[in-house]
């Protein structure tokens, strides 16, 4: 167990989500040794370079050769034993598509994904590395976990649980350096359930990584305009905690936040969920809308987006107005 | 076909059903539409029973077009996507070289296959993480999907100097001569060093009607060829 305090959520927030999980898995593998460690030329980006140095017979680098790296991958889980593989979102989740797809779907071999820098962060280098279907496609791969961490402690605590879980799963980081933090100590953390941070009667907020902060202080501003918010971090978008959305039915507007396509990802999780059922609220879906933002800073691209505290709070407020709700 | 019969044969310790996962020989057929190969080795050496072959494409069967990972009937994968069996291959002799397993690793690829990048990225590891546990066999039967390999692309023919070239233990053979066959997979491995054995092969051997012809790649018998191919076969005995 990774001691969780709120310096170290300070130092995880600063160092960001890719280095978080370099530390989480560093900690843990000096620990226990049931699981290797594999990189695709990305030791370094993947926080892994003191687990490299310290304990090099458990990483193992693929080089730039991301399909490589995920086959690789499965003869070593193929044992039972649990193999951690990092690479850019993108890379890793399409460029290896089909290798994630037979090896951890059909085979269902106990591979750990790390899809690295997704959503937006990557900011300047442009869409060639953002992660924007990598939730989607990942989460229509039959047999796959998704779950995308809010901050700093989240990360550590995932990582933690998917070294228990013998099962394949994705995890996707979103967020960079001076991640927001959400957790300042210690949270009972389960794959599959989700997170109530705060309760409320009229609006649900939904949301999974970088946007459960965002989603604390919508919020907020929400209240000062006396709109009563309830926000979920809804860290595992696969398998969905269905008992967590039949809480929230009884208010009059479900909105879901993701920093990701709003085709397939958390968004289309929930409302494929609750298009089954009678009288519902209506669903306000966020995330990035079926195009390839314009490349610029950080900040740039989720004011592009509509993902800005201020762009999601007009957004509900909106969707309320207009629907006389 | 005698590639299989070879390694569950004379080269592999799988036909044991009582050994451990870490000493039992792993075998994956990369060029998972080869099946038809396979499913008759591991009933000719006890490891599913015969009758299991006539459940072959009945709904509900373990036995399909392709493999489907099922280690208790021999099937160590799941195959049909191309160039993905030599990586997993890779990963099995690197866990056997850190955990101190005993067991060795066998992959059969085909020439077509060798198209996919990936089997190049694979090849590289191998060599990188020198793999002396591990052996490749390419079944170089000359043509794919669409023809002759050489028409297709043209450095079809270039494959065993790609191997050496890329520092693999090499040894080009007559993939039907089961001699030549077994006395490759049983030369020593150099050390450190990952072996492929290039089986020069004809697509569709023993049977006239259907050698280097690219019509049978996929196809069914009629009962008169079924006959007819048969008795060629019987004859070749």
């Amino acid at each position: 167990m990774i001691q969780i305090t709120k310096a170290k959520s300070k130092l995880w927030s600063r160092l960001g989500a890719r280095a978080t999980y370099g530390q989480a898995v560093l900690e843990i593998a000096r620990q226990r040794k049931d699981f290797y460690v594999m990189s695709a030329d990305l030791c370094q980006s993947s926080g892994l370079t003191r687990l490299r140095e310290e304990l090099p017979d458990r990483f193992i680098n693929a080089g730039i050769a991301e399909q490589n790296l995920v086959g690789v991958a499965a003869g070593l889980a193929k044992d039972g034993t649990n193999v951690f593989i990092s690479s850019f979102s993108p890379f890793i989740t399409m460029r290896a598509c089909e290798q994630v797809r037979m090896n951890m779907g059909y085979m269902q071999l106990n591979i750990k994904t790390v899809g690295l820098g997704s959503g937006l962060i990557m900011a300047q280098l442009g869409n060639s590395h953002y992660g924007i279907e990598d939730a989607s496609i990942m989460r229509a791969i039959p047999g796959m976990t998704v779950i995308e961490p809010a901050d700093g402690v989240e990360i550590v605590k995932t990582v933690e649980a998917l070294c228990d879980y013998d099962k394949p799963a994705y995890l996707r980081l979103t967020g960079g350096p001076g991640l927001p933090v959400v957790y300042e100590g210690d949270i009972d953390f389960q794959i599959g359930k989700a997170i109530t941070l705060r309760d409320g009667k009229d609006v649900a907020i939904i949301a999974a990584g970088t946007m459960v902060y965002y989603a604390k202080l919508v919020a907020e501003a929400l209240s000062a305009k006396g709109i009563d918010a309830s926000v979920t971090d809804m860290h595992t978008i696969k398998p969905l905690d269905t008992a967590c959305i039949d809480e929230q039915l009884d208010k009059k507007l479900i909105v879901t936040i993701e920093e990701a396509s709003v085709i397939g990802g958390l968004g289309s999780a929930v409302a494929e969920y609750m298009a089954g059922i009678p009288n519902k609220p209506p669903q306000l879906t966020l995330g990035i809308k079926d195009c390839f933002p314009h490349a610029g800073s950080y900040q740039y691209l989720l004011e592009q987006c509509g993902l800005t505290e201020t762009a999601i709070t007009n957004a509900v407020e909106t969707m309320l107005l207009r629907n006389n709700l | 076909m005698e590639v299989m019969a070879v390694l569950y044969g004379a080269v592999m310790n799988t036909t044991n059903k009582s050994i451990s996962y870490d000493a039992r020989d792993k075998f994956i057929l990369s060029k998972g539409h080869g099946v038809l190969g396979l499913y008759p080795a591991l009933a000719e050496f006890g490891i599913i029973d015969e009758s299991m072959l006539d459940t072959f494409l009945c709904d509900g069967s373990d036995l399909i077009a392709h493999p489907v990972m099922k280690p208790e009937i021999g099937l160590e994968s799941s195959s049909g996507s191309l160039g993905q069996g030599i990586s997993m291959a890779v990963g099995l002799a690197l866990a056997a070289k850190k955990k101190g397993y005993s067991y060795q690793t066998y992959v059969v690829c085909g020439n077509g296959e060798c198209n996919e990048g990936s089997v190049w990225e694979a090849s590289m590891s191998a060599v990188s993480y020198e793999l002396d546990n591990f052996t490749l066999f390419v079944d170089n039967n000359h043509m794919q999907s669409d023809g002759k390999s050489m028409d297709i692309l043209s450095v079809s023919d270039k494959y065993t100097g790609m191997f050496r070239a890329l520092g693999f233990q090499t040894i080009e053979i007559d993939g039907h001569n089961i001699p030549e066959i077994y006395d490759a997979f049983c030369e020593p491995h150099v050390s450190g060093f990952p072996k492929v054995i290039v089986g020069n092969t004809v697509k569709g051997k023993g049977v006239s009607f259907m050698e280097n012809n690219n019509d049978w790649h996929h196809n069914r018998l009629t009962k008169n060829q079924y006959e007819d191919a048969l008795a060629e076969l019987r004859g070749g005995l």
